[in-house]
């Protein structure tokens, strides 16, 4: 077939239909991590992360975080430009160790909960979130 | 300050002594992440609310340290202990050093 | 040529049905704040004429998490226009020394209904008027003071007020008598593909909602929803403006927000939606 422009970009259309937005990941989010725990060995148990599996929009992703006995629940993006979401410490008068808000998600990722317990040990939690492209929604 | 800041706090108007309630807060405001740019090509600086509090009689209930992934018009939900009558205090922290507050009257039911 | 053509339509084929598995809007039932109950879901009233099988809300075609945030007036974000549109609503403005109220009094009273039947024709303008345009008619004349921009957050905020006071009525403009004209001018248009792409509203939102187009389900395309708050843009957005993007995502040159082209396609569109209930200010994607 004579490789004209036109066809060259349905092709390349095609391909990104087909395989979608790749994941997104930091090199910076582990650190993220690690500087929260000081290095410290972070359980899974403990600390429940709730988001949906396919974000109706990436700028405005509702999210809830628990743990209960937690003194602090550190919440990253692991594929955003900056990994940092937002840091929940819950003072005396907390009626649960919980929270919910939004979030802007830059891509498909993995949104990350830790939770810091009041004897010190940590724990995590992990949602892979699908953030798509809209289609013509202007 | 940045324009148009508008806090809004759903509380209960009362609460039995010792009950746990759920509070849910917003915020007006457009979270500026720094990530865009004008259509110049020049990044439009950050400015957002790196900072939410509530408190109940002087005492915290929940202290969120915020990035510019929340999103525009800040929401957060949580659970709060009424242990008696009293005043819950919010306030929120923008990057331009402004401080907007708000406050609900709790009485014992 | 052939060749390439038919590699695009296989390719918009497969963007088109690639989501089959999600396509069906969610059965759910709409009751905001736990008072007002929508009529989401519907049969059609005759002006549709077997367009649609059934009238069914942008709600249903929604994610879980934005669908439950319109149920709330606190979850809602549009709701923080409406408290803002308030206040205005309250303040005077313009050399006659007047407010909305005024006027029209209480919003809640004073507005209650006026969304469901706009656009209308209006014998004193000799047109057909959108509420924006019956909203700066009443800012020029009644009360002297300069007009809103047509799409700016004022007006939408305020039409977003004006329609939260009539949320669960349904959806009832006349599309009869003088406004008929004008009726089959935006029919016309619905009907008409624009743009490089060469599509019309009717290809999405009558021949394909459901179906994913890319990564959005697409949806009836009704505006009982409008103004709508849009996690996309994380604001309130009006009616024309929807429809330039529609417009202009043809890849064609969209016509302006208040044109006689909009004005005609906007009483159009309201009627298909005819039986839906206003959900002013809405929550979508």
């Amino acid at each position: 077939m004579t490789l004209t422009r036109r066809s060259v970009m349905v092709m390349g259309a095609g391909a990104l239909v087909t395989f979608g937005l790749p994941m997104r990941a930091n090199a910076a989010a582990e650190d993220a991590v690690t500087e929260f725990t000081g290095g410290a060995e972070v359980g899974s148990e403990g600390v429940t992360l709730t988001a949906p599996e396919i974000a109706e929009n990436g700028n405005t992703v509702p999210i809830e975080v628990a743990a209960p006995g937690a003194e602090a629940i550190l919440v990253l993006a692991m594929g955003n430009p900056t990994p940092g979401v937002a840091r929940f410490t819950f003072g005396p008068l907390a009626g649960s160790q919980s929270a919910s808000t939004r979030i802007r998600l830059a891509g498909t990722q993995d949104v990350v909960a830790i939770a810091k317990m009041k004897d010190g040990s940590f724990a995590r939690a992990s949602s892979n979130v699908k953030v798509t492209i809209g289609g013509c929604g202007g | 300050m940045a324009d148009n800041v508008r806090p809004r706090v759903k509380a209960p108007r009362s609460a039995e002594a010792g009950e746990t309630v759920t509070i849910k807060t917003l915020i007006s405001h457009p979270m500026e992440s720094g990530q865009r740019k004008d259509a110049d090509g020049n990044t439009i600086p950050r400015s957002i609310i790196h900072r939410f509090t509530c408190a109940f009689n002087g005492e915290t209930v929940i202290d969120v340290a915020m990035e510019p992934a929340i999103s525009t018009n800040p929401y957060f939900e949580f659970q709060a202990v009424i242990p008696d009558a009293g005043d819950m205090t919010f306030t929120w922290h923008d990057d331009d050093g402004s401080v907007y507050e708000e406050t609900k009257s709790i009485a014992l039911a | 040529m052939t060749r390439t053509r038919a590699i695009a339509a296989l390719l918009g084929a497969a963007a088109v049905t690639a989501g089959a598995a999600l396509a069906e809007p969610v059965e759910d039932k709409l009751t905001v704040n736990g008072q007002i109950e929508m009529t989401t879901w519907t049969e059609p009233s005759p002006v549709v004429d077997d367009a649609l099988p059934q009238l069914i809300s942008g709600w249903h075609f929604r994610g879980t998490e934005t669908r439950a945030m319109q149920a709330d007036d606190f979850d809602n974000p549009g709701m923080i226009y409406v408290d803002g549109a308030r206040e205005a609503w309250d303040t005077v403005e313009g050399e006659a020394g007047k407010s909305c109220a005024s006027c029209h009094g209480d919003v809640s009273e004073g507005m209650k209904g006026v969304r469901a039947v706009y656009p209308k024709w209006s014998e004193e303008a000799g047109q057909v008027m959108t509420l924006e345009m019956q909203v700066n008619a009443c800012r020029t004349q009644g009360m002297e003071a300069e007009p809103l921009k047509y799409t700016g957050t004022d007006m939408t905020s305020m039409v977003a007020l004006i329609s939260s006071v009539s949320r669960g009525m349904p959806v009832n403009v006349a599309t009869d008598g003088p406004a008929a004209e004008t009726w089959e001018q935006g029919k016309e248009l619905y009907y008409t593909r624009f743009g490089q792409l060469e599509l019309s509203c009717a290809n999405c939102h009558e021949d394909n909602y459901g179906r994913m187009i890319r990564a959005d389900h697409l949806s009836q395309g009704h505006i009982n929803g409008f103004p709508v708050y849009r996690l996309k843009n994380t604001k309130l957005n009006a009616v024309h403006s929807r429809f330039k993007g529609c417009v202009r995502d043809t890849r064609a040159e969209t016509f302006s927000p208040g044109s006689p082209e909009f004005v005609a396609l906007e009483l159009y569109v309201a009627s298909r939606g005819n039986g839906l209930s206003v959900e002013g200010p809405s929550v979508r994607n």
